[in-house]
């Protein structure tokens, strides 16, 4: 589809965060205390680029019947919107073929698809599946599930206090020979950028499938999982402007071949009879039912209007944003700041912890200064152990922030400050 | 801000009644919000007959709001019969905090009822109805 409207890219500094507001009509609505809201949650979920609504509100006004049955020119245009969907994002990650990413709901789901599939048909009683202690849940639970069910050992990288994974622990549980490494290209809780290449590399030589929750890299940097190396990928639509609902997973397609369906029923069949059935081709075979038609179209609009950025310019511009926000929170007295402190191995999303005051409460006063971020555990209770603090408060950048937005985050910071302090 | 956060709030956060552990106890029971991870555990001593609380006290950490909440709660327990607590409305403790508690800071508020409730019905409890709209 064609975007509606002009999208500022690029000033001779890179991106314009602040003019790209103007194409996000979530912005137009200010904050509950009559400011210009500052969203810094885009590492729980990004808003949409008008382009993505209205490609939503097209799809269903002109573009929409069901896929893959209707011998009509609608359902025609529908299918061929959805395949040129799978096209697109097979492109954006890298992918050597359309054929190998299958949509799900999310990342979560993909995973799982992973974890109910591959999984119970490969995993034996014995056998070891490495993770790591930075996973978000959705790349922990299912393995521990796994694990229950198969009898298998489930082991976890270790993290340094900095947040990077211990590669001399790594290279020793790897060593013990594991099926499969679930790893996560970025830490959603620390906003550590994993090596994942050279892991990959090394995982390969110990006989280990290499799996890649890369639902906090795809939207905020150039990612090919063809160069990465990796065996399967999952990624979410809504943390990269697009829709939710839609999610996807990349995986070799030899793989996929061998795999068992994950959920059965229709569109995912070659030929049903009363005594059994034949399974369509990949990726068809993985998707079972009527697809998230409308989203599908959505999250081409997303792709659209990220290539049009280009994902060099929105790395560098959040990378810019991180080293300036490292440095003003840095400065601030009782500010503890968690992972690398090395910008090139800490993607634009920042954890912190003030002292003696609760993340929630952080994220109360925050939102009465018309600022939204997420206070918690970030779904990724094992890092919150490992630093024996029950939660923190997280400032996650995308496209529309910039500057303004770090100057009112310290002043927030030192607002709350005062208060606790009075 | 300074609505939710007043001096009232501040002041038992800062210097919470009832802090600490009861030792020997009747009772004791604790319970979490999975949203932060933050833990409350309280104690009770009950009277001779086992009816009603002589005294309590809470321990645990957590944001402002869960801490208040657990002070203000455990100084109207004591000499409550157990009938008594297990009636107790978990509005009536957000009035008795008396500051407007947002949706998303319900549970951070009935965390101290969801002790209380376990410890007097003998196991976990459900969180209440009015804490649904909380993530």
């Amino acid at each position: 589809m064609a975007l509606q409207q002009a999208i500022p890219t690029t000033t001779s500094e890179g991106l314009n965060g602040a003019a790209l507001r103007a194409d996000f009509p979530i912005f137009d609505t200010p904050a509950r205390n009559g400011e210009r809201l500052v969203y810094l949650d885009s590492a729980a979920s990004a808003p949409k680029p008008r382009s993505v609504i209205d490609a939503l509100s097209d799809a269903y006004a002109h573009h929409y019947a069901n896929v893959h049955r209707g011998i009509y020119e609608l359902s025609e245009d529908a299918t061929a919107r959805y395949e040129g969907a799978r096209k697109r994002l097979a492109s954006f990650i890298g992918a050597p073929s359309s054929r190998e990413v299958i949509f799900v709901r999310n990342a979560t789901e993909a995973i799982n698809l992973v974890a109910y599939s591959w999984g119970r048909a490969n995993v034996r009683a014995g056998d070891l599946i490495l993770s790591t202690e930075m996973e978000h849940h959705a790349n922990l639970v299912p393995w521990q599930q796994l694990a229950i069910e198969t009898g298998a050992t489930l082991e976890y990288v270790r993290i340094t206090d900095d947040g990077r994974l211990d590669p001399d622990d790594l290279a020793s549980r790897l060593a013990k020979g594991p099926k499969l490494v679930a790893i996560a290209q970025v830490s959603n809780a620390l906003g550590t950028i994993n090596p994942v290449a050279e892991i990959t590399r090394q995982a390969h030589a110990a006989g280990a499938l290499v799996l890649l929750d890369a639902a906090q890299s795809v939207p905020h940097m150039p990612v090919s999982v063809a160069e990465l190396g990796v065996d399967f990928a999952a990624l979410s639509g809504h943390k990269m402007l697009g829709p939710s609902g839609i999610g996807a997973l990349w995986a070799r397609r030899e793989l996929l071949n061998a795999m068992p369906p994950f959920m059965t029923g229709g569109s995912m069949i070659r030929r049903v009879t009363l005594e059994g059935t034949e399974w369509n081709e990949v990726p068809w075979k993985f998707e079972a039912g009527t697809p998230a038609i409308a989203e599908a179209q959505g999250l081409t609009a997303a792709i659209d209007y990220l290539e049009a950025l280009g994902m060099d310019n929105v790395r560098a511009h959040e990378r810019e944003l991180f080293v300036k926000a490292w440095g003003a929170l840095s400065a601030i007295d009782g500010v503890r700041l968690l992972g690398p402190s090395d910008p090139d191995a800490h993607a634009g999303v920042i954890s912190f912890v003030l002292d003696g005051i609760h993340p929630h409460d952080v994220a109360t006063v925050f939102d009465h200064e018309g600022i939204a971020v997420r206070a918690g555990h970030h779904c990724a209770q094992p890092v919150m152990l490992h630093y024996d603090i029950p939660a923190t408060t997280r400032a996650s950048f995308y496209v529309y922030n910039a500057p303004d937005d770090i100057a009112r985050l310290t002043d927030a910071i030192r607002a709350v400050q005062r208060l606790f302090a009075r | 801000m300074d609505n939710l956060y007043r001096d009232f709030i501040l002041e038992h956060y800062r210097n919470p009644h009832n802090k600490g552990l009861l030792e020997p106890h009747d009772l004791q029971f604790a319970d979490s919000n999975p949203t932060c991870g933050d833990e409350l555990s309280m104690t009770f001593v009950l009277d001779s007959g086992g009816e009603r609380i002589v005294d309590v006290a809470f321990d645990g950490r957590g944001c402002a709001i869960s801490q208040a909440s657990a002070s203000i709660l455990t100084d109207e327990l004591r000499g409550m019969s157990l009938d008594e607590a297990r009636e107790m409305d978990p509005k009536d403790l957000l009035e008795g905090i008396g500051v407007p508690i947002g949706p998303a800071r319900l549970k951070c508020a009935l965390l101290s009822y969801k002790v209380l409730q376990g410890a007097v019905r003998g196991g976990e409890t459900a969180w209440p109805e009015v804490a649904d709209v909380a993530g």
